[in-house]
């Protein structure tokens, strides 16, 4: 028996969930208590856990990262809360050179099992400085797992699993997702990291797809359904550690990629999977590689001019019928 | 305001206090051997030395409890040794060996042992006061009584992170003494052409928590300010700045052959030497003598000796093991 809930619905249930089965768990940021979180994603956590356990923070990016790290070395469970993913860049210290690296640099000593919960808030004009979408810069550090869920069921699941996870994760939802709508079981479940899911299958075209990108793949391929092509749509739900092995299977039956996400071109998530498949897939590509990205601009805010930066329907499209 | 009081939670015993001048010999036997195994090419990467500074990590440890913790720096040697770390496994981290506390991927900047406390040393300057803050977060959360001491040094202060950190631990009374190891120069810079207040413990005004100005290289006086500080962190009265004036005698780092700093100001501070005037002390109580000072700096010395051929003699690491430790 399964149930209809929004994306935010469910990661606030993950939350919810997970502050009740384990004390260690809390959640600390910017109006994330009172307010419930500038998306409602930690609605309702303060009335339930005190403040103690669902801590408002000033505005100081470093510190709250570094209130996360420091107490998961300690053996709490904090979940972070950047509000939008491009606060983060000023947290990039304490995220990049102490969460990434304290586990190596100690030669395995210790965990760092915090999650980062940020948005990524493109597609709504709120230009340049809180519309990035930065998973290729956390992906590029060793040490870091990156998530990005595209559905209600993979938020849920995914995050329930990130808070278990003994390592730092940097968990990034689309800011366009939060009010979409879909189904999940009523009884809990978790998903496991580090596996690709196949919304859809199909033998002409494999497309890879993250976040909000899955769902302008899967109309793509409704469309495109009609006129008897079928596209095998692939999201890779964490983006590292990534299951490299499903996309591979898809692309050895199909002979034909495109990967669509959301970050800006040059040395993007795009281009390191377009990499990957040219390494361990040349043999069987019967097309050059499609990458569909945000061109390599600062997010405009007009939303004339966004459109015209951002990865769209008609220029996935474009890009899987450049490939067949 | 008076003389901090001494609390009964710092063991004053005549053991206490020699275990403390113990600590001091080992830290400058310690830096010594590093510089000399520095120029015998043993060492593999950077090694910031701490000499001149022993009173300040030894009387900050000897006020903490075995279960509190150390968040510590570029300049950790002397904090490892005042928390009871190994130093045939330190010795061997910074030579880079499979043996050492870290399997070679840390060295010299990166020496960490959680099972007594010390959370880890830190390469970025103030990197280490957020994460301090958050370990004392953490405390709290789990609902012990640890304190977290966190080293840093005069450099640090004019990070951003200083500042979010110091706020953030007293917006929520958390259990943290900052320890702010004020040796004067952050390499070339001076503290004075760098910081706009003339002490660091201005600063912590600004936190409304209490700022303490203590001669670094005086151990007692760092143990009874700490020790002060602590019972306030643990009693859930929240964090204190503490301000250990004190100056390292070597060049920034082993790889730092100029040294910008006035020759006479370090022969000024030489003469201040906090092992000096911690053996003066303890001669004048009778706690030490000439034969028995003789016998603890034979002992530490062959204890050098010891680590020295523990760490050369340690196998170098499986270059399988490289790609290990990165997730758990």
């Amino acid at each position: 028996m399964g149930k209809t809930i929004t994306f935010s619905e469910a990661l606030n249930e993950a939350l919810h969930e997970e502050m009740h089965r384990d004390p260690n768990v809390f959640v600390l940021g910017e109006d994330i208590g009172v307010l419930g979180g500038l998306f409602q994603v930690t609605k309702g956590l303060l009335d339930a856990y005190g403040g103690e356990r669902v801590i408002d923070t000033p505005i100081s990016e470093a510190a709250i990262a570094g209130a996360g790290i420091g107490s998961a070395l300690v053996g709490a469970r904090p979940v972070v809360e950047f509000q939008f993913n491009d606060f983060m860049t000023i947290a990039m210290d304490q995220i990049v050179n102490h969460a990434a690296k304290l586990r190596y640099m100690t030669g395995g000593q210790v965990e760092v099992p915090v999650v980062m919960r940020a948005a990524v808030c493109s597609g709504i004009g709120m230009g340049a400085q809180h519309s990035q979408s930065l998973e290729s810069w956390f992906a590029h550090v060793p040490g870091l797992i990156v998530i990005m869920p595209s559905t209600p069921y993979a938020a849920k699941g995914l995050l329930k699993a990130a808070i278990r996870d003994p390592n730092p994760v940097v968990f990034l939802e689309s800011r366009l997702l939060y009010a979409s709508v879909g189904e999940i079981p009523e009884d809990e479940y978790l998903l496991k990291l580090s596996q690709s899911f196949v919304h859809r299958e199909g033998n002409d075209v494999t497309v890879v797809a993250t976040g909000r990108m899955l769902g302008l793949a899967l109309t793509v391929a409704e469309t495109l359904s009609k006129e008897g092509l079928e596209l095998e749509v692939i999201d890779p739900q964490t983006l590292k550690p990534l299951d490299t092995e499903t996309i591979l299977a898809s692309v050895k039956k199909t002979g034909r990629l495109v990967i669509v996400n959301e970050g800006s071109r040059s040395c993007g998530f795009a281009a390191e999977i377009a990499a990957t498949m040219t390494e361990q897939a040349f043999d069987y590509l019967d097309a050059p590689i499609q990458r569909v990205t945000s061109k390599d601009v600062p997010m405009p805010v007009s939303r004339v001019l966004e459109k015209e930066i951002l990865p769209s329907q008609d220029a996935i499209l474009q890009a899987v019928m450049a490939c067949v | 305001m008076g003389r901090p009081h001494i609390t009964d939670s710092t063991d004053m015993s005549d053991i206490a206090l020699l275990e403390w001048y113990r600590q001091m010999l080992t830290i400058r036997a310690f830096e010594q051997t590093v510089l000399a195994s520095h120029k015998r090419r043993l060492v593999q990467g950077p090694a910031h030395t701490y000499i001149g500074m022993e009173a300040v990590a030894v009387g900050t440890c000897a006020a903490l409890r075995d279960d509190d913790y150390i968040t510590s720096t570029h300049r950790g040697h002397g904090h490892c040794i005042a928390r009871g770390l190994d130093v045939n496994r330190m010795l061997a981290e910074i030579f880079g060996r499979a043996t050492g506390y870290c399997k070679g991927k840390g060295g010299s900047m990166h020496i960490a042992d959680v099972s007594r406390g010390m959370l880890g040393a830190d390469g970025i300057v103030g990197g280490g006061i957020p994460i301090a803050m958050g370990a004392a977060l953490g405390c709290r959360v789990r609902g012990s009584s640890q304190v977290v001491a966190c080293f840093f040094g005069e450099g640090a202060i004019n990070q951003g992170s200083f500042h979010e950190s110091l706020n953030m631990a007293a917006i929520r009374n958390l259990p943290v003494v900052f320890v702010c190891e004020n040796n004067h120069w952050a390499l070339s810079a001076g503290f004075e052409a760098t910081t706009a207040v003339s002490d660091a413990a201005d600063r912590a005004a600004a936190y409304s928590m209490p700022g303490h100005i203590v001669d670094g290289n005086d151990v007692l006086a760092v143990v009874e300010t700490v020790t002060q500080a602590v019972q306030r962190a643990r009693g859930g009265d929240g964090p204190s700045l503490i301000e250990c004036k004190t100056y390292r005698w070597e060049p920034h780092s082993v790889f730092n052959t100029q040294d910008p700093r006035p020759p006479e100001e370090v022969e000024a501070w030489k003469g201040k030497d906090p092992i000096q005037r911690f053996r003066t002390v303890l001669t004048s109580r009778d706690v030490l003598d000439a034969e028995r000072d003789l016998k603890l700096q034979r002992e530490v010395d062959q204890r050098m000796q010891e680590a020295v051929a523990f760490a050369s003699e340690s196998p170098e690491p499986d270059p399988a093991d490289a790609v290990r430790d990165v997730f758990a």
